[in-house]
């Protein structure tokens, strides 16, 4: 209706008070909560056995020595490529279950949501279900409502304590950072890392919650790009539920049409013209045409984020499927067959609207794109783990020093100046050999070492180790531009060899 | 004044503004998002307080907290030195020589002396060290006033050739131009060719002998081999300072070569002299 007042360019959030819902999707998620929360709580607990000098802590981001362990891997700063790869991995998987399953991520795992439904949880515990907690939010400021809200205030911070805590958890020792912060001798930024945590915890999943969805997430918005027809998602049976209408509604309006049907018939043509044309017909076709919902809210109740599935795919759902619970339950009382909400493709909806059958789901899900998702992700996988398991334990980098690209000495030899890295990845000392292999004569000193070749590499560390090679002035390899040649190092102990390929650069002229 | 209307499309509110007839939906943003403007303006204010923000004439204001980069960078420098302030006494301690051998110490003589060279010598003699024409290559085995520590350090410490310090390595090769007739500088410069190549005129190589003998042995030495104490360099390698072409030696007889080094003990502390020597010593060529 027009006022004279300009529309407010700012909205006040809606406060929202999901009910209680059972059924499927919602024991469903109950144990997806319990698995994720309980990997994130108890991970950083798990011990692994590693040896005397390295942590026994089977997930741990050791930022200070530079190591990332989980459980028997091991992975040292310059193999960042498999964390990229994970990431990658993440990418990837998320367009897959996008494209296919829409917001199941969103809907299921993502941490916001978890942390929502577990506050969720025990705000519906304290101040009681939908009802109440609507009464309450009503009520004024009591000795109830201030025993109710702290109460709950408590126990969510509680939880968000120990969300912040957990994380750090990960970036040292557990047991013994546990003992040090209850002590208060722990890191600084420990305990600023778990009252920022902490803050953002509370806030988001007790305060903020659909509003990060909403509007400080970007991935609502990056989804539209991603969800096609195909999609499974949850969606409203618009041409089973419509047009929407009370049952008690339905069963007055039917008697009204019988009555004025019969009022019609009993009155002859001359009064039906009026009765029957202008008013029974309409009726008629409005008490026929009454679609299964009946428009009972509980879709609305129970949803999160605080939307109607029946205006159709909304930027702000996160497909949690609670409504298809929740409509489900009231299609079994009111005899009719589930599914009013359900999951399906937009494009079934469309077929079956047209009294057709829906493809089967494995149709819906098995296509081209879905097919390359998940291609590229097994490439990337198959190429992580086969990386893994060829990788040596011996690391060599040769880095040809090119300033300047050789040096003469006084006899007119020409020399090669290469800066190489050895790191031992082993728990003990080793002893390495060095040794060139290369068409053409040159002969190899160690800076400092002279032609002594063998360099201790202690346990866990690396050795930068200047390498001279060196072409007598009657060589080819002194004259000629560029003569190519490996560097070789060998395990004295072992016999592990590894090598790198580089360049000798020769007097041009 | 503009009346609250709806979109007959989408049933949204629209802010009542109008285009030719292209009508503006009102999407309204969250009030908490409002908040936040607000919120940031205030910690802007309070930002500029506390730190150094407002240009004013001659710099800025300084902060209420007195935060200051360069206060910080001296701060680190201070703490840099008095983390290394034991490897420093035991450096200007140590006897030289010791810092050509493998120890901690010299690895930390020459990661200082690594940065003082390409902060103070790399104009010169290069960020590699591999020198230019009249700058000294340092990476080779050839050296004009020697190439052990202690001679490093003399060098470095008192420079070569300057006005500015006595202790100077000081020699001065002649201007044979205005000495030798011309032939006799033809012969001399392939005698010297002679020394270390195979390719000369074997006639001229026999008078230049002769030439060489009497003007340039008493620095060079007899077979060419030069001489440290005097800076003397051995014409018989196959390092060139000037080059070593025919045209170059032509040059380098005729009119002399005169190169200068600033004595850098007027310049560096006595750590960063004896890093810098170290630096050098390890280059490759150190004896």
């Amino acid at each position: 209706m027009p006022t004279d007042t300009p529309p407010s360019l700012y909205a006040a959030q809606e406060p929202i008070f999901p009910r209680r819902v059972t059924g499927f999707f919602r024991r469903f998620k109950w144990w997806i909560m319990i698995v994720t929360l309980g990997i994130y709580y108890l991970t950083p607990w798990i011990r692994w056995d590693r040896g005397p000098t390295l942590p026994d802590q089977a997930v741990l981001v050791d930022l200070a020595s530079r190591r990332f362990y989980f459980f028997w891997i091991e992975i040292w700063p310059h193999e960042f490529y498999f964390v990229a790869g994970l990431l990658i991995m993440a990418g990837l998987g998320l367009f897959l279950f996008t494209s296919a399953l829409g917001r199941v991520w969103c809907g299921y795992t993502c941490p916001q949501t978890v942390w929502t439904d577990l506050f969720i949880l025990v705000e519906r515990w304290i101040e009681g279900d939908r009802n109440a907690r609507v009464r309450l939010y009503k009520a004024k400021w009591d000795l109830h409502k201030w025993r109710l809200r702290i109460t709950k205030w408590a126990v969510w911070l509680i939880i968000a304590i120990a969300t912040g805590g957990a994380w750090v958890f990960y970036f040292t020792d557990a047991p013994q950072l546990a003992v040090d912060l209850v002590q208060f001798t722990a890191h600084p930024a420990a305990y600023i890392t778990i009252a920022v945590l902490t803050a953002t915890t509370f806030v988001f999943g007790g305060f903020m919650r659909e509003q990060v969805c909403i509007y400080m997430c970007p991935w609502p918005r990056i989804q539209a790009a991603m969800t096609d027809v195909d999609t499974i998602t949850v969606a409203y049976r618009d041409w089973r539920g419509e047009p929407r209408g009370k049952g008690n509604v339905r069963k007055r309006d039917r008697a009204a049409a019988e009555k004025a049907e019969r009022e019609a018939q009993a009155a002859g043509p001359g009064v039906a013209k009026y009765g029957a044309l202008e008013n029974a017909p309409l009726i008629a076709i409005e008490v026929e045409e009454h679609g299964d919902c009946i428009d009972c809210m509980a879709c609305v109740n129970v949803c999160p984020m605080g939307i109607d599935i029946r205006n159709g795919q909304q930027m702000e759902c996160i497909t949690c499927a609670l409504c298809i619970d929740a409509c489900d339950d009231v299609m079994d009382k009111i005899g009719k067959p589930r599914g009013l909400i359900d999951y399906m493709a937009l494009s079934d909806e469309v077929a079956e609207r047209a009294g057709e059958a829906p493809k089967p789901i494995w149709k819906h899900i098995l296509r081209p794109r879905t097919i390359l998702y998940t291609v590229l992700w097994l490439l990337v996988g198959v190429g992580l783990v086969y990386a893994l398991f060829v990788r040596s334990d011996i690391e060599l980098t040769v880095s040809p020093v090119r300033n300047p690209t050789y040096v003469t000495l006084s006899d007119g030899s020409i020399r090669n100046i290469y800066d190489v890295r050895l790191r031992n990845k082993q728990g003990e000392d080793r002893t390495f050999h060095m040794s060139l292999s290369s068409d053409e004569i040159l002969r190899i000193e160690l800076e400092g070492r002279g032609d002594e070749l063998n360099m201790v590499v202690p346990a866990q560390q690396t050795l930068q180790q200047r390498v001279y090679v060196i072409a007598r002035p009657q060589d080819p390899a002194a004259s000629s531009d560029t003569t190519p040649l490996r560097l070789w190092v060998e395990d004295v102990g072992t016999k592990t060899r590894a090598s790198k390929e580089t360049t000798f650069n020769g007097k041009a002229n | 004044m503009s009346k609250r209307k709806r979109d007959e499309e989408t049933g949204q509110e629209t802010t009542g503004h109008s285009w030719d007839g292209i009508e503006e939906l009102n999407t309204p943003l969250p009030r908490w998002w409002l908040w936040t403007l607000y919120l940031t303006i205030i910690w802007g204010i309070g930002y500029t307080i506390a730190y150094p923000a407002w240009p004013m004439i001659s710099g800025a204001t300084a902060g209420v907290m007195g935060w200051s980069t360069r206060a910080n960078v001296a701060t680190d420098i201070e703490a840099h030195e008095g983390q290394n302030a034991e490897l420093v006494a035991a450096l200007l301690e140590a006897d030289i020589d010791a810092l050509a051998e493998t120890s901690d110490l010299a690895r930390y003589a020459v990661a200082r002396g690594g940065s003082v060279f390409r902060a103070q010598c790399s104009q010169c003699h290069g960020s590699g060290a591999a020198g230019a024409k009249g700058y000294p290559n340092l990476l080779d085995d050839d050296w004009l006033w020697g190439g052990n520590m202690e001679a490093i350090t003399h060098t470095v410490r008192h420079g070569i050739r300057n006005t500015t310090d006595d202790d100077a390595r000081y020699s001065e090769m002649p201007v044979f131009g205005e000495i030798l007739e011309a032939e006799e500088i033809d012969s001399v410069v392939e005698y010297v060719i002679s020394l270390s190549s195979t390719e000369y005129d074997a006639a001229l190589v026999e008078t230049g002998g002769i030439v060489f003998e009497d003007n340039c042995s008493a620095c060079h030495g007899e077979a060419g081999l030069g001489d440290y104490d005097l800076g003397a360099p051995n014409l018989a390698d196959a390092i060139w300072l000037y080059g070593g072409s025919r045209e170059a030696l032509h040059e380098t007889i005729t009119y002399s070569r005169y190169g200068v080094m600033p004595a850098w003990g007027q310049r560096l502390s006595e750590a960063d002299v004896r890093s810098v020597s170290a630096y050098v010593h390890a280059l490759g060529g150190g004896e």
